[in-house]
């Protein structure tokens, strides 16, 4: 960071009394960030996408009494293309798995993830199982984790407003998405063999790592 | 219903209309009934949680919240007392009966060992209850002896990170009686009540016993 | 019930003196059959007894015995007890023949047993995995498969007390994540991604003889598991010609999540929740039916007190008023109605839902059903609301719901002769609950074999008899009514008193096998128990009917426009944690 850029220190008493009109500055955070974030945090548009129990809480949510779209949220878009949150909404399962990383994938940046319910989060009471992935994060960034079993539809909200202040916090010159040298690569699909298969966990002669 | 019945083409869809039509009214009716009421106080979300609600139906989080019934249940806690004196002392006396009734056993218990004699002393020296296994059922409370695990009313629970955060420690899970009184009074009266009964029990049975070892000390 | 049995199978052994016997293990009871003999056998069950209705397959592995059975519960579609039907064969070459040309039903249920224990089916058309995918290796529900996290056999694990230090599965594992690789695992590259080739080839034997070798390009359409419309992670590949559907079949298993397998390591106890997670939208009803299994084991000795078993017809039938508002309310959003209807039905199903979390605690997770009762009495402010809402709210608001939509004439256009099931058909498929009455078989497991106290309450079983979409639309308004019918009697007539005499929680139950059933919201839901005397049950098997109900998916949908199978679809109201289990 440079000296322009640089954000210039305000004297305590005269702090929320005085405007700081260099461009660096204005760029550096207040207006044009939380202009930026005013309009993502209330346009949250999530795929129309659950999985298990969960996503029923997930459409009580949606609907009459709990109504998400006081948050700007209500439009559940059916295909990833125009989506910005994908909420995981139920167990994972290893058959799965491969459809939900092509859903990430396809999603454009900006894209968040909402790990609903204790088995998105970490396999829940049916973690023992031997269909069943213990926990999202282990093939997709996750943002925000809702626990419970079934989260009531508050709690959900409660992890959405989360989310938002998640996106409060995220200054536009930081971001990884307009980073053109650092912008993520898409996740690497998993393969249905003997079990399933991370191709991160096998070495370049395909091999298992030990 | 019938299907023989032969109405005039389209009277089913404006008959569906109407009632649409009806709902989205009925608001304004009741906007006008309640007169500034209808939002943001506690009568409101009891009316909207009545038999009688009409119109709109929404509780609108977090600006007013549908308070948890007493019942609900969510992630477990452990009760502990406040003695007089002020020190805390938890109920739980780490018998493991939650930990083996558990359906997907998320929780993790250490006895204490007494170092002297090597017997367990009623209490944990770590309990631990992994929130992404627990399914929310309730078992733990509805099974402990000693009242001392209770299921919470706190859904508010959501965070950016799960590793550490999702594993209750003990003192995560602590939590005060005057909560648990808060949160479920029915249910902490009637087992103060049936805790006092015993006490007294207990006394009574110390008390008779206290006498005939004095009495049988004074027939020495 | 030992006299029952033992009046209508005497013809059985009779008939074939040498291929069947009966089955004389402990708390055992039905018939053993050879494998060889099991067609013919099954054949005159069906044509000579009246044992019509074929509902569940399954297996059970008898590792001490080195065998596997397989086992069959016939009913009659006229009413009774379950006749039990079962075959033993070694584990190692495990062969039996395929049932699915004298019962359809079998198709996917057969498939089942495949993927879990390894039976082969001689004769099965199409015999692949079902709930997992091809080139999976090992057959879970065997009793020698161990999955990646596993801790011990049976539950409580001893390493949560008294010396429970922390340990999370996963840092157990290599990897870290819940897999396990063969010895001989080949290198990654040699997997195909898409095992759905076989699938897709397989179809092809579903097309009618001459038209598998097509001239026009037939167009193969793939629907979900990420789709609206599928109800979750269900998905559907078609073969079509144009928008005609030629060959349909259902794919499932995207949310298969080891119930049986974890059922099997939990206490009888601990499975209550578990059945919660089955259907999640009617946890009440499968608590229902699993209890109902456990108390046929345990016999004559549990009592449940009187106020017990209203309080469980009660949830039971709001259950089904949630199911069925909540099953119309998508449907219209299936048919494009997009979610006005489905939000209406919302209300009602809030309202109701209230009262679940007044009495048992959670919304939808309800874990209120015991061996002996139910958890904890209703408390009197949600018993008054209760009122309220029976007398008053829910008869006028499904009136409303029906004059919005009944008569509606696009709901009718789109729905009336679209995917029709004739009664026939609908017994061969197994079809139950909802899809089977409305083709016109009036068959109500409470009326046809009561538990509980159905017998008591005045009500009618619904029936319809056009077996098309409409029907399977309207007859849920009649059940909802019906139900309605009975929570009056029964908040009537409540008596006062306890509602759990003892609450042991180390249950065990003798010895021996049942299969209790109760009529859930979308059908049959059954309960198979094997048990060994131990705390934990041997064998724990679900028949779901919304499993076997999609047998039927593919011959309601031939010759119709593919988006008409959606209405289909929505019209059997599935739910995937059911599906897959």
């Amino acid at each position: 960071m440079n000296d322009e850029n640089k954000p210039v220190e305000v004297p305590e008493e005269l702090l929320n009394q005085v405007a700081v009109t260099s461009m660096g500055e204005l760029a550096s955070q207040s207006f044009i960030d939380k202009a930026y974030n005013w309009g993502r945090r209330n346009s949250v548009w999530p795929v129309f996408f659950g999985l298990a129990c969960c996503a029923i809480e997930m459409i009580a949510t949606a609907s009459s009494r709990y109504d998400f779209s006081r948050f700007g949220m209500e439009v559940m878009r059916a295909s990833p293309r125009q989506a910005d949150l994908l909420i995981i909404s139920g167990t994972v399962t290893k058959k799965m798995l491969p459809q939900i990383i092509r859903l990430y994938n396809q999603m454009p940046e900006p894209k968040y993830v909402l790990a609903m319910g204790a088995c998105a989060s970490g396999g829940g009471p049916f973690k023992e199982g031997y269909n069943v992935v213990s926990g999202i994060d282990k093939f997709l960034p996750v943002d925000v984790y809702v626990p419970g079993c079934p989260p009531t539809p508050q709690a959900l909200i409660h992890g959405l407003m989360k989310l938002q202040e998640k996106i409060d916090s995220q200054s536009i010159k930081e971001v990884s998405w307009y980073d053109k040298e650092n912008r993520g690569d898409p996740i690497p699909m998993p393969v249905l063999g003997p079990d399933l298969m991370d191709p991160r966990d096998f070495s370049a002669n395909g091999k298992a790592k030990e | 219903m019938n299907k023989e019945k032969n109405n005039l083409y389209g009277t089913g869809i404006i008959k569906g209309a109407l009632v649409t039509m009806r709902h989205f009214i009925d608001t304004y009716l009741d906007d006008i009934r309640m007169l500034g009421k209808r939002y943001m106080t506690q009568e409101s979300i009891e009316y909207r949680r009545s038999k009688d609600v009409k119109g709109i139906f929404t509780v609108q989080y977090p600006d007013e919240k549908l308070p948890p019934q007493e019942e609900f249940r969510f992630i477990p806690f452990l009760v502990y007392d406040t003695h007089e004196d002020g020190t805390d002392m938890i109920r739980c006396t780490s018998c493991g009966i939650c930990s083996k009734v558990c359906p997907p056993q998320c929780i993790w218990i250490v006895q204490t060992i007494d170092e002297k004699t090597g017997r367990p002393i009623p209490e944990p020296a770590e309990f631990y209850i992994d929130i992404d296994i627990c399914m929310n059922c309730g078992f733990c409370a509805e099974f402990c002896p000693f009242d001392a695990i209770k299921m919470d009313h706190d859904y508010e629970l959501a965070s950016y990170d799960r590793t550490k955060a999702h594993l209750f420690n003990k003192e995560r899970l602590m939590k005060p009686a005057s909560y648990y009184a808060k949160i479920r009074p029915t249910y902490f009266e009637r087992e103060e009540a049936v805790r006092l009964e015993k006490e007294a029990k207990k006394a009574a049975a110390a008390k008779t016993k206290a006498e005939r070892a004095s009495k049988s000390a004074q027939a020495d | 019930m030992s006299e029952q049995i033992a009046a209508a199978p005497v013809d059985l052994i009779s008939l074939f003196p040498d291929q069947v016997k009966a089955d004389e293990r402990v708390g055992y009871e039905g018939f053993m059959v050879e494998p060889k003999a099991l067609v013919k056998v099954v054949v005159a069950l069906r044509d000579e007894l009246g044992y019509d209705y074929l509902s569940s397959v399954t297996a059970a592995d008898y590792i001490d015995d080195h065998k596997i059975e397989v086992v069959y519960h016939f009913f009659k579609s006229t009413g009774g007890t379950n006749l039990t039907l079962s075959t033993q064969v070694s584990r190692e070459k495990a062969v039996v023949p395929t049932l699915m040309h004298e019962f359809p039903s079998m198709e996917l249920q057969e498939r089942e047993v495949y993927d879990m224990f390894g039976v082969e089916f001689t004769g099965h058309p199409d015999l692949r995995r079902v709930l997992l995918w091809d080139g999976f290796e090992g057959f879970p529900l065997r009793k020698d498969y161990k999955e990646a996290y596993f801790t011990a056999e049976k539950k409580p694990f001893t390493n949560r007390w008294p010396e429970g230090h922390i340990t999370r599965a996963e840092d157990a594992t290599p990897y870290k994540k819940n897999v396990v690789y063969p010895d001989n695992l080949k290198p990654f590259e040699e997997y195909d991604p898409s095992v759905e080739n076989l699938l897709y080839s397989g179809m092809k034997n579903f097309l009618p003889e001459d038209q598998r070798e097509l001239n026009t390009e037939p167009v193969m359409v793939n629907f979900g598991p990420q789709h609206p419309s599928t109800h979750g992670v269900f998905r559907m590949a078609a073969i079509l010609d144009g928008e005609t559907v030629m060959a349909l079949k259902p794919v499932m298993g995207y949310l298969h999540r080891n119930h049986e397998k974890i059922g099997e390591r939990n206490t009888y106890l601990g499975n209550i929740p578990f059945t919660d997670r089955l259907d999640y939208i009617s946890s009440m009803a499968n608590n229902f039916a699993y209890v109902v299994a456990v108390e046929k084991l345990m016999g004559p000795r549990v009592q449940i007190p009187e106020r017990a078993e209203y309080l469980r017809v009660i949830m039971s039938e709001l259950t089904r008023i949630v199911n069925h508002t909540w099953a119309i309310g998508f449907l219209l959003n299936d048919l494009g109605a997009f979610f006005t209807p489905a939000l209406y039905a919302m209300i009602e199903r809030e309202l109701i839902l209230d009262i679940f979390e007044a009495t048992a605690g959670s919304r939808m997770m309800c874990n209120y059903y015991r061996f002996g009762g139910v958890s904890r009495d209703i408390p009197e402010d949600a018993m008054a609301k209760l009122k309220g809402l029976v007398y008053e709210r829910l008869p006028r608001k499904i009136d409303e719901l029906d004059i919005y939509l009944s008569e509606n004439e696009i709901i009718r256009e789109r729905t009336e002769g679209v995917g029709i099931l004739s009664p026939e058909e609908a017994i061969a498929y197994g079809a139950s609950g909802p899809v089977l009455r409305a083709s016109g078989v009036p068959y109500d497991i409470r009326r046809a074999e009561p538990y509980g106290i159905y017998d008591q309450f005045d009500f009618d079983v619904a029936v319809r008899y056009h077996g098309d979409t409409y029907d399977r639309y309207v007859i849920r308004l009649d059940e909802v009514r019906q139900s309605l019918r009975i929570l009056q009697q029964a908040l009537k007539t409540i008596p006062e008193g306890p509602v759990l005499l003892k609450n042991p929680y180390n249950v065990r139950v003798p010895a021996g096998e049942a299969y209790g059933r109760a009529e859930a919201p979308k059908g049959e839901l059954g309960f198979y128990l094997v048990s060994d005397g131990t705390a934990n049950p041997f064998r724990y098997h679900v028949r779901s009917p919304s499993f076997i109900n999609l047998t039927s998916l593919e011959k309601m949908s031939l010759g119709l426009k593919i988006a008409d199978v959606f209405a289909i679809l929505g019209s059997l109201d599935i739910v995937l944690g059911e599906v897959d289990r």
